[in-house]
């Protein structure tokens, strides 16, 4: 029976991560639902806006309050798990805190005691988090899309983080053999007055409780990551890393249309040859994106990747005069979709069946479309590298090219520059005449 | 106008059997808005001033594609890429100015993958170059101690990272240069970018070029600086929605330069 807890503890554990790992591929497999795109191009300046954007968190500290907030929330969350390295270890050989047999008692004091001011600075924090959403009701958590779930879980992150933490400090307190070393205990030192008149019985059963909560809730949470917006504490790194390099305002060519262009304007090109054998593999079922499997990876990866913080949405022209169009709904709207999609496929053996949906009106409409004026803001203040115009584009491709579906002036714009080489109907001829005017 | 501008063609430097110096790319607006074609004149005449050989597609311009791109439209984008660098390959260009950071943004990164690679210039950068070189001097003239704000159009700034060279020439001028309260990488776009230009805004509380305009009144500027012929326009609109177009003018970097000279 003295090994109960050791094998309870290997059980759950392999639950939590085995659940976790299931979820991860099904992660893959959705984002690889989009097309290729390569992007395995100037490795080291990737690395280097991995280190900066995502390691360094160099865009969100643009707004400083939220910045330096996340830096703390995220510095405590990284530095913290060092512990759970110790709870794995006690908790599969049976040990307590195996940490005090590995290191000098200085080292690991002050491990803890780092541990416990950053746990301490994390809650504190998170409460003003907290606030911010629920208090002061900043705008940008408010919006429209921003109701029921995503609402919910901005939130229960937050209870998360404030429960976890609690834990760990109590935890702490209670540990008496822990408070007797005097070592580390900074924070907890402070608590333990709160147990004032508690046996050492029931101080171990409250210590043991909090332990076994703690690393429960730790698996708890990493399971929760799949269903959250929290993913991106770790999508935010490849993302960072695939983000584009290029400048903001080139947007791809499409390689599709360039064939179609190139035969048009050859004069030797023969419309009625046959096909090379291998030529039908290359030719696009469609132009542009109706649905998440038109999109390339990198883009289902950003919709992943988003945690809805909305100062995309904040910073966008057309949502800042009341337009419909909100960025991050975009990428809200893509993940949605691609989950829906992922789902049918777990349903169908593996096999996507027909549902009669798609991202484009069921999901995304054209009048939010219509609204991007391309400004490239929501792109500049993503903390992410998360790029929601690019997305807007392909199904603006998709409305134009496949569905001729424009709004009527965009159309006789286009008709202008197909006729007269200009977007207002004046002839070509006159191009030059201001220079007599 | 009394004095006559320089505006040579390309065919003709070509007939000559001579390569101009740079290639002045005046785009649709600037060829035919009415507003716009007084900022071509003013750049014209800044290129006149400091001599520099340059020369115009003329008829043999036309649109780069990028209100068709960003509709969507990439098949009448790339036909109007391709046939533009055709001519401008026959007439083996290299280097590119253009006032329109529309025009500035597609030949400059949209074009290179159909086979269009050229050293592509804004007139803001082009001209604090011909500063710095002591082909051009300005002096601020009536521009003197003035309150100037710069609108930084999106497909200059955030789009090509060029916050500096308008900058730095509104300083030349010894104006009093201002900051609106979004700017630079964090600039608030005019509302016309994305062929937005081109169709009605989609139903909403307000139009984004007022919204852009209250920003810039906020300062209290007696000139609203623009370097893109739409941001001129939706910024112009945006004064006379405001009514304060007695009080505040919208002009181009390149008019403010002329204008300082009495050009």
């Amino acid at each position: 029976m003295e090994y109960l807890s050791n094998i309870l503890f290997a059980l759950i554990l392999l639950l939590g991560v085995g659940y976790f790992t299931r979820n991860v591929k099904r992660l893959i497999r959705n984002i690889n639902l989009g097309q290729a795109v390569d992007v395995n191009d100037n490795k080291s300046e990737r690395w280097r806006n991995m280190v900066m954007i995502a390691l360094g968190q160099s865009k969100m500290v643009r707004r400083p309050i939220a910045g330096v907030l996340h830096v703390v929330v995220y510095i405590g969350f990284i530095i913290i798990n060092i512990e759970v390295l110790e709870i794995i270890l006690d908790g599969l050989f049976g040990t307590h805190r195996i940490g005090l047999k590995l290191l000098p008692l200085g080292v690991y004091g002050f491990l803890i005691g780092a541990f416990e001011v950053l746990a301490c600075l994390v809650f504190v924090s998170v409460i003003i988090f907290w606030i911010r959403r629920n208090v002061i009701k900043l705008a940008r958590f408010w919006k429209s899309e921003m109701t029921n779930w995503p609402k919910n879980d901005g939130n229960i992150i937050l209870y998360f983080e404030m429960v976890l933490m609690t834990l760990f400090l109590v935890m702490n307190a209670t540990d008496v053999h822990f408070q007797a070393l005097n070592s580390g205990n900074i924070v907890s030192q402070n608590i333990v007055p709160l147990f004032g008149s508690a046996s050492e019985g029931t101080l171990h059963i409250i210590e043991r409780s909090a332990w076994w909560l703690h690393i429960v809730g730790i698996l708890i949470f990493l399971n929760y990551l799949y269903f959250s917006k929290h993913l991106h504490i770790l999508l935010a790194f490849p993302n960072t890393y695939y983000g584009s390099l290029k400048p903001k305002g080139a947007f791809n060519n499409l390689d599709s249309v360039t064939n179609e262009v190139k035969m048009m304007m050859d004069p030797d090109a023969d419309p009625f040859a046959v096909p090379a054998e291998d030529a039908e593999d290359e030719v696009p079922a469609k132009f542009g994106a109706s649905d998440v499997q038109d999109l390339n990876w990198l883009q289902l990866l950003n919709a992943y990747t988003c945690t809805e913080c909305g100062r995309c949405t904040s910073e966008c022209p057309a949502n800042q005069t009341g337009k419909k169009l909100s960025p991050r709904k975009i990428m809200m709207d893509t993940r949605d979709r691609m989950e829906e999609v992922g789902k049918n496929i777990d349903a169908n053996n593996g096999e996507f069946k027909e549902d009669g949906k798609q991202l484009l009106d069921d999901y995304i409409t054209k009048e939010e479309l219509w609204a991007c004026t391309s400004c490239n803001a929501c792109v500049e203040t993503c903390p992410v590298s998360i790029d929601p115009l690019s997305i807007i584009l392909e199904m603006r491709r998709y409305l134009v090219m496949e569905q001729s579906a424009a709004p009527s002036e965009l159309n006789n714009m286009m008709t202008n520059i197909e006729n007269n080489g200009a977007p207002w109907p004046y002839n070509q001829m006159d191009r030059l005449n201001w220079k007599n005017e | 106008m009394s004095e006559v501008l320089k505006v040579p063609t390309m065919a003709e430097f070509m007939a000559q059997g001579k390569q101009p110096e740079v290639l002045f790319w005046v785009g649709c607006a600037g060829s035919f808005d009415d507003r716009a074609k007084k900022i071509t004149k003013a750049f014209v005449k800044l290129l006149n001033k400091a001599n520099v050989e340059f020369a115009v597609l003329g008829t043999e311009e036309s649109c780069t594609g990028d209100p068709a791109k960003r509709s969507g439209n990439e098949f009448l984008f790339q036909m109007q890429a391709v046939t533009n660098i055709e001519v401008l390959n026959a007439y083996e260009v290299k280097k590119i100015v253009t006032a329109c950071p529309h025009c500035f943004n597609t030949i400059k990164n949209e074009y290179p993958g159909l086979g269009g690679n050229y050293e592509v210039m804004h007139h803001t950068q082009f001209l604090k170059s011909l500063l710095d070189d002591g082909r051009l001097t300005v002096q601020g003239g009536q521009f003197k101690g003035k309150r100037i704000t710069f609108h930084d159009p999106c497909y200059l700034g955030r789009a090509n990272n060029v916050y500096e060279a308008p900058r730095e020439l509104i300083k030349k001028l010894e104006a009093e240069l201002v900051e609106m309260k979004n700017c630079r990488r964090n600039g608030l776009c005019c509302g016309a970018g994305g062929a937005q230009m081109f169709k009605e805004p989609e139903k909403g509380d307000k139009d984004v070029n007022v919204e852009r305009t209250e920003q810039a009144l906020d300062i209290k500027p007696e000139i609203i600086a623009a370097g893109c012929p739409f941001c001129n326009t939706m910024m112009t609109d945006g004064v006379k929605a405001k009514e304060k177009e007695n009080d505040v003018a919208v002009m181009d970097v390149a008019e403010l330069i002329a204008n300082a000279q009495d050009l």
